[in-house]
Formats: C-alpha cells, sequence, structure tokens
C-alpha cells in the first residue's frame, strides 16, 4: 500500500499561540483514515495546513503528496491536485439549485454562456454516485441538511477528488443519514478515492476507519490501526489524558437551597422542523456551580438561551422554578426580573456594543437603576463602572475606554459586570473563559468562585472538561439536546465524560 | 455631549492625539464656519446680511426638523426615503382641511400631527415587527405619498392660508422692550433697531452653554474622565458662544427671532437631551450598535424601531405644516426629494450608516451646512446643476472623510 499523504512534523504558530506542535500524519491510498480529538486540539487548523488556507512558508514542516513535495498557496491549488475539504458548515447556497451549486465557480460552459444540457447531464451522473435521486434542479435549500451533505460530496467528485476531507460530516444528521453518509465513503473508497474524517463520534468511526490519529493540544499523541482492533476506551483516553496544566483557585463550596429548577424543558429548532432540546430537567443551588459539558453542537447554547427570555427557538415548554417558584421567562427582561443572568458564548456579537465605551455597556442591561424618571444620572454610571472595575482588577487607563478596544479578557470582565449590575440570582455562563488567556482565565475563575461565595448560583457552560472538573461542584453531560450524565465533581473525570458522549 | 472615548488631559502630544480621535467632532465646526465664511466672501457680503441669514433659517427649518427624527431612525439602523412625500402630502392635508373645508387651524394642525404618527406607526409597524427592510418599506411609503398628495389636491395647488396658519412659519417673537429702549440700543450700535429680547435670549443661552460645559467638567474631573483638554474645550465654546451672538445681533437688527428659530432650537434642544441623556436614547444606540446584544440586555427592539418611525412621521407632519406656512400654498409636487437633503444631512453630519453613531448637533450642523451651500450658491447665481453636483460631491467627502479617520485609527 502506497502513502498517498504524509505530514511531517508540522509546527504553525499564532501569536503566542503554538496552535500545532510537530504533528505528524500519514495517510495511506484508498483509506478511510479518521482524526480524533477535544474542540481546540488542532484538528481544524492541520486541515487549514493542508488545504492551503495557510499558505506554504506560514508553517514549519513538510507536506508530502502524491509522491512529491507539497507547497501550496491557496486553497485552489491544493484543490488542482485533487484534495477536497467539506466543511462543517456547508457551503452551499441555498438559493441555488442542485445542478448550479456542483458547478459553482466551475461552470461548464462556453464563452461564458452555461451550457446547461451539459450541466444538468455531468450532475445526474454525480447524483447517481452519491446516491441521490432528486433532479439537477432542485432548489438546495428545499432538501434536507442530509441531503445537502451528499451535494457536497458530489460537487467534491466533480473536481476529481483523490483525497476528500469530511469535517464533522454528521455533526448536524440524524441517525439514518449518518448511516448513509458512512455507507457511501466506503462506496467511495472501493472506487479509490481516500478520506479523512474528523470526528467526536467513536461509534462512527468505528464503522468506517481503516486508521485513526489522535490528536490533543496541537501534538499527535497515537496512531491506531484498525487492523489490530480500536478500542473506543483506548481513543478516549488518548483524546483528553493529557496533565492538569491549568490551575484553578480553590473552592470551598457551601450549597444552599435550590435557586433553580428546571423541568421538562423541550425546544424546537426556529426554522427546522426538529426538537434540539429533549426533556432536560435540572437544578442549581444557591452557592454552587454547575457545569453542563458536551460537543460544540450538543445544545449547550440553545439550552441557556431558550431559559433566558426565549432568546432561541419556539415551541419551548417546561418550567422554570427561581427560589422554588415558578417564573414566567417569556422576555429577556422578565427574565432578567426574575434573577437570571446570561453570560453570552460570543461577547463580541451577542454581548457588546463594541464601539461604545465600558461605561455604556456596563449599566444596559439595568438602566433603571441609573435612572430617574427616564432621565440617566451619568455621574451614577461612571460610579457603577469604576466599582465593577477595581473590583475586576479590569486593565483600563478609564472606563470611558471603547471595549472594542479592550483584551478578550478585559471584555468579559466588562460583560460579567454588565450581569452582574442586574443583580442576579442565578448566573448563566456560556463559555466563559473563550479566547482568552491563560492569566486571564484565572482572575475570570476566581470572580466566579465569589461570586458563588456570595450565594450566587453558577451554571457554567464549557467546551473545555478541565475547566468543568477544576470549577464544577456538579457537572452535567449533554448530548444530541438530551442531558445523558449528571456527575459529581468528586467522582467525575475527564474519561467518564468523555465516554458519556461518545457512546450515546 | 461627553461621549469622547479616549484620551487623557495636558501635554502636547497628548493633545494632538486628542484631537486626531475627535477630527470628526470639531472638524464638523471647523467645515462649517469655513464655509460660511468662504460664502460670505464670495457673495461679497450678502451671506451675512441680517434678511438672509434670517432667510437661512426659514429655508432650512424643515429640513433641520426632519434631521432630527432621521438621526434617531439611522441610530437605529434603519432609514426612512418616504420622509419628504410625508411632508408634502401632510401639507397637501392641511391646505385641504383648512382651505376646502374651513377647518379651525389649530384642529387641523392636531390632526397633522396625529395622522403623521399614524402613517409612521404604519412604517413602522413592518419595519419592526415584520424585519421588511426599511429601504423598502419607505421606498413604498414615498410613491404611496406622492400619489396621495396629487390624488389629494387634484393635481392642482391649494392656497392660500390664514394668517394665523402663516405665523408657523414666517411670523417673528415680538419684543417685550419698549420700542424707545430697542431704538436707543440700535443707535448704540449704528443700527435703526435692536431687538433687545433677541439680544438677551442670546446672552442668556451663552451663560447656559459655558455653565453645563463647566458643570460637566466638574463631573468628569471627579470621576477622572476628562477627556477634553481645557484649553481646546475653551476655544471650542468661545467659538460656540463667538457664533450664536454674533447670528443674535445679525437677526436681532433685522425683525428679530423667527417663529421657527424657537421651535427648530427647541426641539433640538429637546433631541439632544433624549438621545444623549435618557434611557430610550441610550437604548437606540444599543440597538443600533448591535441589535442582538440590546435584545439580549432586555430592551425590547421591535418596540424601540417602531417608535423611532412614529417619531420621524410626528416630526415629517410637523416639518410638512411649516413648509406649506412658508409657501402659503400647497403644491402636488411639495416636498419632493427632500428626503434625499435630510438624509445627507444626517450623513454629513457624522452619523455611520450602519447604525449605533451619530448625534443630534452633528445633524444640525450638517443640515446648515447643506443650507448654506443651497443658499450661498443661489447668491452666487451658480445653476441649479452645478449645485446638486457639488452637494453631491459634498456628501461623498464627508463620509470618505469618516471612513478614512476611522481606518486611520484602526
Amino acid at each position: 500500500m502506497t502513502t498517498l499523504l504524509e505530514m511531517r512534523d508540522i509546527t504553525k504558530e499564532f501569536p503566542g499561540v503554538k496552535a500545532l506542535d510537530r504533528v505528524n500524519l500519514s495517510v495511506a491510498t484508498g483509506e478511510i483514515h479518521a482524526i480524533c480529538g477535544e474542540n481546540g486540539a488542532g484538528k481544524s487548523t492541520l486541515m487549514k495546513v493542508l488545504s492551503g488556507v495557510y499558505p506554504a512558508g506560514s508553517y514549519d514542516g513538510e507536506i508530502h503528496y502524491d509522491g512529491a513535495l507539497a507547497q501550496f498557496r491557496t486553497l485552489n491549488d491544493s484543490e488542482s491536485r485533487g484534495i477536497v475539504i467539506i466543511h462543517q458548515e456547508l457551503a452551499l447556497i441555498p438559493q441555488l439549485s442542485i445542478a448550479e451549486n456542483i458547478f459553482l465557480g466551475n461552470e461548464r460552459a462556453r464563452n461564458g454562456v452555461i451550457d446547461w444540457a451539459e450541466t444538468f447531464r455531468r450532475t445526474e451522473e454525480l447524483l447517481a454516485k452519491v446516491g441521490l435521486k432528486d433532479p439537477p434542479g432542485t432548489i438546495v435549500e428545499t432538501i434536507g441538511v442530509g441531503k445537502q451533505q451528499l451535494v457536497e460530496i458530489a460537487k467534491a467528485l466533480s473536481k476529481n477528488v483523490k483525497l476528500l476531507i469530511l469535517d464533522e460530516p454528521t455533526a448536524a444528521l440524524q441517525e439514518n443519514d449518518s448511516r448513509k453518509l458512512l455507507d457511501l465513503m466506503k462506496e467511495l473508497k472501493s472506487q479509490g478515492v481516500t478520506c479523512i474524517i474528523i470526528s467526536h463520534k467513536l461509534n462512527e468511526v468505528r464503522y468506517v476507519a481503516d486508521t485513526v490519529t489522535v490528536i490533543r493540544d496541537g501534538t499527535t499523541v497515537s496512531r491506531l490501526d484498525a487492523a489490530a482492533g480500536l478500542s473506543e476506551n483506548r481513543i478516549v483516553r488518548d483524546m483528553v489524558g493529557r496533565d492538569m496544566s491549568h490551575r484553578y483557585p480553590e473552592r470551598h463550596p457551601a450549597p444552599g437551597a435550590v435557586a433553580m429548577q428546571v423541568s421538562g424543558w423541550n425546544v424546537w429548532h426556529p426554522d427546522q422542523n426538529r426538537r434540539v432540546i429533549r426533556d432536560i430537567s435540572f437544578s442549581v443551588r444557591a452557592g454552587e456551580v454547575v457545569g453542563i459539558a458536551g460537543l460544540m453542537g450538543s445544545g449547550r447554547t440553545e439550552l441557556a438561551m431558550s431559559i433566558f427570555g426565549r432568546s432561541w427557538g419556539r415551541n419551548i415548554s417546561g418550567e422554570v422554578q427561581i427560589d422554588g417558584a415558578p417564573r414566567d421567562l417569556s422576555t429577556v427582561s422578565k427574565a432578567i426580573d426574575a434573577g437570571l443572568a446570561y453570560v453570552t458564548e460570543d461577547r463580541k456579537q451577542l454581548g457588546l456594543v463594541l464601539e461604545e465605551s465600558i461605561r455604556f455597556n456596563n449599566t444596559l442591561a439595568n438602566l433603571g437603576e441609573v435612572s430617574r424618571a427616564g432621565v440617566l444620572n451619568e455621574a451614577e454610571e461612571t460610579a457603577v463602572a469604576e466599582r465593577y472595575r477595581k473590583a475586576m482588577a479590569t486593565r483600563t487607563p478609564t472606563v470611558m475606554q471603547a471595549v472594542g478596544n479592550l483584551s478578550g479578557g478585559n471584555q468579559q470582565k466588562v460583560v460579567l459586570a454588565k450581569w452582574l449590575f442586574t443583580g442576579p440570582k442565578v448566573l448563566l455562563l456560556d463559555e466563559p473563559t473563550r479566547g482568552i488567556d491563560v492569566g486571564a482565565k484565572y482572575e475570570i475563575y476566581t470572580i466566579i468562585n465569589d461570586l458563588a461565595t456570595q450565594g450566587k448560583a453558577v451554571v457554567m457552560i464549557s467546551s473545555e472538561m478541565p475547566e468543568l472538573l477544576g470549577m464544577c461542584d456538579r457537572i452535567y453531560v449533554m448530548n444530541e439536546g438530551a442531558f445523558v450524565g449528571e456527575l459529581i465533581a468528586s467522582e467525575a473525570n475527564q474519561e467518564r465524560i468523555m465516554s458519556l458522549i461518545v457512546t450515546e | 455631549m461627553t461621549m469622547q472615548s479616549t484620551g487623557t488631559v495636558s501635554n502636547g502630544g497628548a493633545l494632538k492625539a486628542y484631537l486626531k480621535s475627535h477630527m470628526r467632532d470639531y472638524g464638523l465646526l471647523v467645515a462649517l464656519i469655513a464655509i460660511m465664511l468662504f460664502f460670505q466672501i464670495v457673495t461679497a457680503g450678502t451671506l451675512m446680511r441680517p434678511v438672509n441669514i434670517t432667510n437661512l433659517f426659514l429655508q432650512n427649518s424643515y429640513i433641520i426638523i426632519m434631521a432630527l427624527g432621521m438621526l434617531i431612525v439611522i441610530v437605529s439602523g434603519n432609514i426612512d426615503l418616504s420622509v419628504g412625500s410625508v411632508m408634502g402630502f401632510i401639507g397637501a392635508l392641511a391646505a385641504v382641511l383648512i382651505v376646502e373645508y374651513h377647518l379651525p387651524v389649530p384642529v387641523t394642525i392636531v390632526i397633522a400631527l396625529v395622522l403623521g404618527m399614524v402613517i409612521g406607526a404604519a412604517q413602522g409597524y413592518w419595519v419592526a415587527y415584520w424585519k421588511i427592510p426599511s429601504f423598502i418599506v419607505t421606498l413604498a411609503g414615498m410613491l404611496v405619498f406622492r400619489g396621495a398628495s396629487l390624488w389629494l389636491l387634484n393635481g392642482q395647488s391649494v392656497g392660500p392660508f390664514p394668517m394665523s396658519f402663516q405665523m408657523l412659519s414666517t411670523g417673528f417673537v415680538p419684543d417685550i422692550f419698549p420700542t424707545g429702549l430697542t431704538n436707543a440700543a440700535g443707535a448704540l450700535f449704528g443700527e435703526r433697531n435692536l431687538n433687545l429680547l433677541c439680544m438677551a435670549l442670546g446672552v442668556i443661552a451663552s451663560v447656559a452653554i459655558v455653565w453645563t460645559g463647566l458643570k460637566g467638567r466638574a463631573r468628569e474631573a471627579r470621576y477622572g474622565t476628562v477627556s477634553e483638554p481645557a484649553n481646546v474645550f475653551w476655544l471650542r465654546t468661545l467659538v460656540v458662544i463667538g457664533a450664536l451672538l454674533f447670528l443674535c445681533y445679525k437677526l436681532a437688527t433685522f425683525r428679530g427671532l423667527p417663529n421657527v428659530l424657537i421651535s427648530m432650537a427647541v426641539l433640538t434642544l429637546i433631541y439632544a437631551f433624549v438621545t444623549q441623556n435618557t434611557v430610550i436614547g441610550r437604548r437606540i444606540y444599543a440597538l443600533g450598535g448591535n441589535a442582538k446584544a440590546a435584545k439580549l440586555s432586555g430592551i425590547k427592539t421591535e418596540r424601540l424601531t417602531f417608535l423611532a418611525f412614529v417619531n420621524m412621521g410626528f416630526l415629517a407632519a410637523l416639518a410638512g405644516l411649516i413648509f406649506a406656512a412658508r409657501l402659503n400654498t400647497a403644491t402636488p409636487k411639495g416636498g419632493y426629494g427632500l428626503e434625499l437633503d435630510v438624509i445627507a444631512a444626517v450623513f454629513i453630519g457624522g452619523a455611520s450608516a450602519s447604525g449605533g453613531t451619530g448625534k443630534v448637533i452633528g445633524a444640525v450642523v450638517g443640515a446648515f451646512i447643506m443650507g448654506v451651500m443651497n443658499n450661498g450658491m443661489s447668491i452666487m447665481g451658480i445653476g441649479i446643476d452645478y449645485q446638486q453636483m457639488i452637494k453631491g460631491l459634498v456628501l461623498l467627502s464627508a463620509v470618505i472623510f469618516d471612513v478614512y479617520n476611522k481606518r486611520k485609527q484602526g
């Protein structure tokens, strides 16, 4: 068996971060090769290096492809050599037809005039290969996600693909669609197409993969051969088995009464006909930090946002009790009044008004507190902003600084300050330390601990398992819109969480 | 007006940096003064003749009144293309009600203003609750109300209005001081008469400007957030007061304060206060700056958008009444194209097309820049063809200047 792709000692640095550290990947011709790793392990970065998104020269190491040293400068370079990536978020244009999408950028045309007969004939051939029976003129947005995925693959085939890379291809698919897709991969393999699949779902990896490479913290941890038998336990251990290199401030938990109880929570997708949150019930006590673990796309953010003033989804059903009494949380302002605060995952898009000052943002969710008869008291606002600046040690010359100019960690402090100023009983923190450096993380952890000590109930959503293990008293494990387990801190570890997720 | 974002006080480097980061705010004022001086020279002093200054205010009053509403609409992240037509329609309606149906003037005014709000609500509803782009909804509104004016007036001009209605625009505030005194004061300056009420109000306003400015600085100083260096503050304040007193003097030597100037000034103060100092104003900026974040902060973004359009409809109706009163007749094509002048004024005044930034004072100064250019070029006898081209280029330059500044800082 010959080697189609050999990536040797790939190192890729971003300012301040080493995303990849001498990663090795070797893919044989005609095999299905799985790459496994946690969120942020470096899988996507590795694929961007391979496909030329990060051009040759911007990383260290060598790529040998199809018997020659490859130095791709753009995505087009790698595509012309037969490497095609299909991303998690599909790159189809919803309003165009299947045929138009497949030949987008590669139109069957003569002198700029599209040859529709040829386009449709070729499309039919390609669709037959992927087992899709819809007519080529079908508008893409009218077919389901599973079929759209097949259109993407047909599009890849139209480019004479040699190496097909699928990034989390089944993340948005239902069970039987997933199975169809995996079977198609096997079919393509028999036709000589080499595949790389990036996936969290180990049952699927076991089903299709010939070889598995596990990546953790930007390095290759292991290379496992299916012929020798793949053990999910082994893969899980390799995926998460890092030392607890982060440090967490010490906690002395003293949980009080139940502050928030959610029961029978169900939520439907706002514009697709599927249930995203399924029968979730959970509780959090005053002074307690509760974690929600789960992969991206498992529905954690959707859960939090649907509770917080129905900011996401439709057909929401279920009950929320705050301090033992059922509360109406149907709008954001009612949720705030009931004592809820939601610190968004995406602080730039959803949390802050970037061009405005710290002071502006700090008081935004509770303007009633700094105004009389609708007239703002700017002096009081300044005092409030100053108080939180000192309490959180936000690094800024003045509170009139535009938040867009602050670092990620300081921005996060402003978002936290904004919500603390609403006087919440329950804080929903969605990825509170995403994209901020280690030192700032520690400061955020300290703030969270202080809040719990003051008797606030904290629900913390995070993709970083060590963070949940280091911070939480209890951890709920979420997968595909449902809670699949609950662990108390003393008996939780990364392997147990990961296996709850992947064995679902 | 203490929305400045960066900078500290003292030393030359900091001063330079401060001015650089606030180029837009001061640039606007400097541009207005420069344009006025330019036309003053090329029209051989005609521009600043008392009668012409009075005219300037009368000519631009309805633009400025609508610019106040348009600023809010644009800051909230929308646009309203229908205001010119709505203005024309309301003027036509007032004419028909007063001249043909002989309704009393006050009743007509109330009906007109309420109808303006209803029109704003009808458009705002689709924008706010159905998320239809405001460009489309108000483009439709523009066509509808153009047609409605024609229909209402049967394609004919309707007028004239009774005196009491004309006073809305062309009236002057009577002087409260005895004639002997005003004549004596006039003689002091070598004039026939001097409207002392006008001068007194000018002086009171100047004192108020200095007082609020100092109070604001003192408050900032207490929290260490003073951003404007003292010398810049005083220079700016002196320029503003100087211009104000100069204008008051000019007006005082003619017929005193036009009624419409008073309503314009009062409205400007109210809207400046509402946008800068109230909860609802703050929420409008948050809505335009980041609608999603605003919504997740408990702000009822739909209702706010809706109200912005209701307010716009109200001000367009008010402008329509003043416009009709000034022309003393309603014409089927009244208000054609004026929405573009209003929008241009707001953008020249520093508002961003993507929402979230822009100030009332900026929009008013922007409207004056446009107004002075219109007036100055007309006095010079420049044809409407060149006028339009020049105005277009000025608008483009103002926005390019904005974007260039932002890039240099970013």
